[in-house]
């Protein structure tokens, strides 16, 4: 192939949402099995992504596979619709889809997100896909995959719990903060991804599809609609979220998930939402209360 | 008052420009041409093609030129627009014994036939700077003229040993089943040996070659001879889905690289030597070797060895040998992992928060009364 | 329950011509035997006698190349091989437990001691964390290990200790069926006789079925009802354990005995 021609080929339109139809079908099918046995870790053919394998590519192989020309699509990281892998995946589905975007989670068909779930509780028909960088919950324990699907197919957690039970003795407390583990429909124990264990409790009963992609793993899994997600813990030290002392220094929540700003080098910090659009959309709120006061 | 961070999209714009000003460097030194890379940056090219996995000089140069000659970042550059590509189908299987033969050396057989070719090799080279390439020079290198011999057959020399019955048949299995292909299906575990092979063949030559040599210092249990090493031209044939026939599309570079390993032999087979297969694009001899070297040690499984050693795990291997998987998840940590530390922050002042209270003296009975 | 008084106790475990073949060399031969509940049985040989290959076929581990291994986890008798693998897992983490002659093997090095009971616990469904603690630390004093130690990782146990922790995790579960791989071998000899004595409380206790392999006399005549000797991969005299060592019938039996004699 000569350079010119490649260059050529450099400038073609590509395929809407990038990926071939053909690819599409292999993830939709994944997705279609994933969705069949919730919690489930479906292999499938995850292909070379131009993004780096660990940015994102499991979500934005099935955010690909699912948009349609009138979806309109919502990026975030950590929470927030500017941090720089949001901007540049949401970018890439600009350019390769030209669908119309968003960062209001209302307005949101679907949601790639990576390390969140928004504050605002999402509806019946909304889609949020995670970015997945280890889907085996079980790895940490275990190395082998020969043996983690083992494990699976015969449920055998137990050693989960030992896990928690180690932390609990150690600290007083289950020490896991993110990425903790939960057990879907009450049959296989899935990472919900690193989000905070604060936003556990969103994903039980969800009513909107939760679809989970990792790219550099080349798995799929996924939790309808509806379904129960419990994190793992003991009948007398219950699961707990984190909490914080202050409510958000811009909006005033004291419901949502904060981060820390460090804001001189004094040990001065205060504490502001992780989900931009949340904490903008409650500062808009004030606002207008005080106008019409 | 606060303001919360943006401008994340004019940030990113930004970095698009530093690189491209970057890349160019000093503007008063001639911009280099792709095909100086293609041709005058071969072994750059041949890695950047096999980690890329993809055949075309062209844009392994382009990619080396656009990655500022990051070897890591123009192979992915290359597999993200491999995945575009359409699939014709797959051509014949390529027959090395009958390549055009530039290098072909045996260390089992002081002659054989076919002898020995030198070739274009940096082993007899002392490494001493050459000064005369700091200048460029119109004057044109000369190589003598290879003798005619290269033109006599010359059998592969495991398959010299093979006709004794001294080397292990590789049959394809019943049927000759199309192999698995790693870039269309997940792996899964146990793997066949194509899949080992495939994952080797775009793996990261540095990791082959670490896993390679650990074999030889004796964390693989092997004890290799370089049976033979042959690299030159070999044409590839296609059959289209409108002809019956295969037809000639082109000739490509190639090198293999068979390693001979003993083997003890079990209580069903008698003992003969094993094979470690490497297969590469372009002039890539220590690639295939340490490829080579690998494939021998992940045959434990199948020749009842116990694999105790790096080399000799499958998962371990095929899992870690991806440079842009693998440099994917390690580059990802410069994500932002804001969320995450901040739950990390939380539990650790709870933590210590818990125990400052357990350990402070409680309030003292004197003060109480 | 009226069958308790009448019908006799059956067999727990029955097995039927068991071989296991290595290429050519056989590590057991046409193997045959019986155990009841409660009963502690000795297999003694010398190494390579194909007593440990036994014991691997009996315990789920090394499926044997003839021959059928039935146990009664409760079922009635089952062909532990026959039987789904997830169910074989299951009934070798509930209803039998193994004590390895190194107890790194059947330990988590890299977990407290607590929670190397407390697993087994949680196997079964127990999710009540002081409910377990309690538990385990009643089986640390039960092995005379001091509960104060309960958090500490096995690792910083001496060999003895970590041993009777091993123990103490595999009866944990209440198995109705204990193998035991030369228990106390790599042990001092004081630590030796501690830990037989142990064991022998403890087996006796809980009305717990043994198989006890050792190369060590003195062991299987402490801690056994009956015994089985092995040569070469076959049984070659089989009785009570005091009939056997005081009153060997077979050459090879009488050679074995009187070595002990001699040392």
């Amino acid at each position: 192939m000569s350079i010119a021609k490649s260059s050529q080929a450099d400038r073609a339109d590509y395929n809407f949402a990038y990926l071939d139809e053909q690819t599409k079908r292999m993830v939709r099918r994944a997705l279609l099995k994933a969705v069949a046995i919730p919690g489930y870790q479906v292999p499938f053919g995850s292909r070379e992504m131009p993004l780096a394998r660990g940015w994102g590519t499991g979500g934005i192989q099935i955010t690909a596979a699912l948009l349609g020309p009138t979806d309109v699509l919502k990026v975030i990281d950590q929470g927030a619709d500017d941090t720089t892998n949001a901007v540049s995946i949401r970018r890439f589905f600009e350019r390769v889809a030209s669908v119309k975007t968003t960062t209001a989670t209302g307005d949101a068909t679907i949601i790639q997100t990576r390390h969140r779930i928004p504050e605002q509780p999402l509806q019946t028909g909304q889609i949020i896909v995670y970015q997945v960088p280890q889907p085996e919950p079980l790895r940490g324990l275990e190395p082998r995959e020969e043996e983690t699907r083992k494990m699976h197919a015969w449920a055998e957690y137990g050693l989960m719990q030992v896990r928690l039970y180690e932390e609990i003795t150690r600290y007083g407390q289950a020490a896991t903060t993110y990425a903790y583990p939960v057990l879907v429909n009450n049959r296989y124990v899935m990472s919900p991804t690193p989000i905070p264990k604060f936003d556990n409790p969103k994903m039980d009963m969800m009513p909107a599809l939760q679809l989970f992609g990792a790219g550099r793993e080349k798995r799929i899994y996924a939790v309808p609609p509806y379904t129960s997600v419990k994190s793992l813990d003991f009948d007398d030290h219950p699961f707990t979220i984190q909490q914080w002392e202050k409510p958000c220094a811009l909006c005033g929540s004291r419901s949502s998930y904060l981060d820390e700003v460090v804001v001189d080098d004094r040990g001065g910090r205060m504490f502001i939402c992780s989900d931009t659009d949340y904490c903008g959309g409650n500062v808009t709120d004030v606002a207008s209360e005080e106008a019409s006061a | 008052m606060y303001v919360a961070v943006k401008g994340g999209e004019a940030a990113i714009s930004a970095t698009h420009d530093l690189v491209a000003e970057e890349r160019r460097g000093d503007t008063s030194v001639p911009e280099l041409d792709v095909s100086q890379i293609r041709e005058q940056m071969k072994l750059a090219c041949a890695r950047v093609m096999n980690e890329g996995s993809l055949y075309d000089p062209d844009l392994a140069a382009l990619a080396l030129k656009q990655s500022q000659g990051d070897v890591v970042e123009a192979a992915f550059l290359l597999r993200a627009f491999r995945t575009t590509l359409t699939r014709f189908g797959s051509t014949e299987p390529v027959d090395t014994g009958a390549m055009h033969i530039r290098r072909r050396i045996s260390a089992t057989y002081k002659d054989l036939p076919g002898g020995q070719i030198l070739g274009p090799t940096y082993d007899y080279t002392h490494r001493l700077f050459d000064f005369d390439l700091v200048e460029r020079t119109d004057e044109l290198p000369k190589a003598r003229t290879v003798p005619a011999a290269v033109d006599v057959a010359m059998p592969r020399v495991p398959d010299i040993l093979g006709a004794d019955g001294l080397m292990e048949a590789e049959t394809a299995p019943a049927g000759d089943p199309r192999p698995f292909d790693i870039t269309r299906d997940p792996v899964e575990f146990p793997a066949d040996r194509p899949v080992r092979l495939q994952a080797m063949a775009r793996g990261d030559e540095g990791f082959l070659l670490g896993l390679g040599y650990s074999v030889q210092r004796g964390f693989g249990g092997n004890h290799p001879f370089a049976g033979e090493l042959r690299m030159g031209e070999a044409s590839l044939h296609f059959t289209p889905p409108e002809l019956d026939f295969p037809i000639d599309i082109g000739d490509v570079t190639l090198t293999e690289c068979q390693m001979i390993n003993q083997f003890a032999g079990s209580k069903d087979a008698p003992p003969q030597f094993t094979r470690g297969y490497g297969f590469a694009f372009g002039h890539a001899e220590r690639r295939t070797m340490a490829m080579a070297l690998v494939d021998r040690a992940l045959k434990a499984r199948e020749l009842g060895e116990e694999a105790k050693h790096p080399a000799q795990q499958e998962e371990f291997v095929l899992y870690h040998c991806d440079n842009v998987e693998a440099s994917g998840f390690v580059e990802h940590l410069k994500l932002p992992h804001y969320v995450d530390f901040q739950g990390e922050l939380e539990l650790l002042r709870k933590i210590r928060g818990d125990l400052e209270r357990r350990l402070r003296p409680a309030p003292s009975a004197e003060a109480a009364e | 329950m009226n069958n308790q008084l009448s019908a006799p106790e059956k067999e727990l475990l029955r097995v039927e011509d068991v071989t296991r073949l290595y290429g050519e060399r056989a590590g057991c031969l046409d193997v045959s035997l019986s155990l009841w509940p409660g009963e502690i049985l000795g297999i003694v040989g010398e190494s390579g006698s194909g007593k440990s290959t036994l014991l691997r076929c009996l315990a789920g581990i090394d499926p044997p190349t003839r021959g059928h291994i039935m146990f009664d986890s409760g079922k009635g008798l089952l062909d532990i091989y026959a039987v789904a693998e997830p169910d074989r897992r299951n009934m070798m983490r509930t209803a039998w437990g193994i004590v390895h002659q190194n107890p790194r093997d059947g330990l988590r090095m890299a977990i407290s001691a607590g929670g190397n009971l407390a697993e087994r616990l949680i196997d079964r469904g127990d999710r009540h964390y002081g409910r377990i603690r309690e538990v385990a630390r009643d089986w640390l004093q039960r092995v005379e290990i001091d509960p104060a130690r309960m958090d500490d990782k096995p690792r910083a146990f001496s060999g003895g200790m970590q041993q009777r922790l091993q123990i103490a995790r595999v009866l944990i579960s209440e198995p109705r069926l204990v193998f035991m791989d030369e228990p106390t071998g790599g042990l001092d000899v004081s630590v030796q006789a501690r830990l037989l004595d142990l064991l022998r409380v403890l087996v006796r206790d809980l009305g717990i079925a043994a198989i006890i392999v050792t190369h060590d006399l003195a062991v299987a005549r402490l801690l056994t009802d009956r015994l089985l000797v092995m040569k070469e991969g076959r049984v070659v005299e089989h009785g009570l354990t005091d009939q056997v060592l005081d009153d060997p019938h077979h050459p090879y039996t009488q050679l074995l005995t009187s070595a002990v004699l001699a040392a």
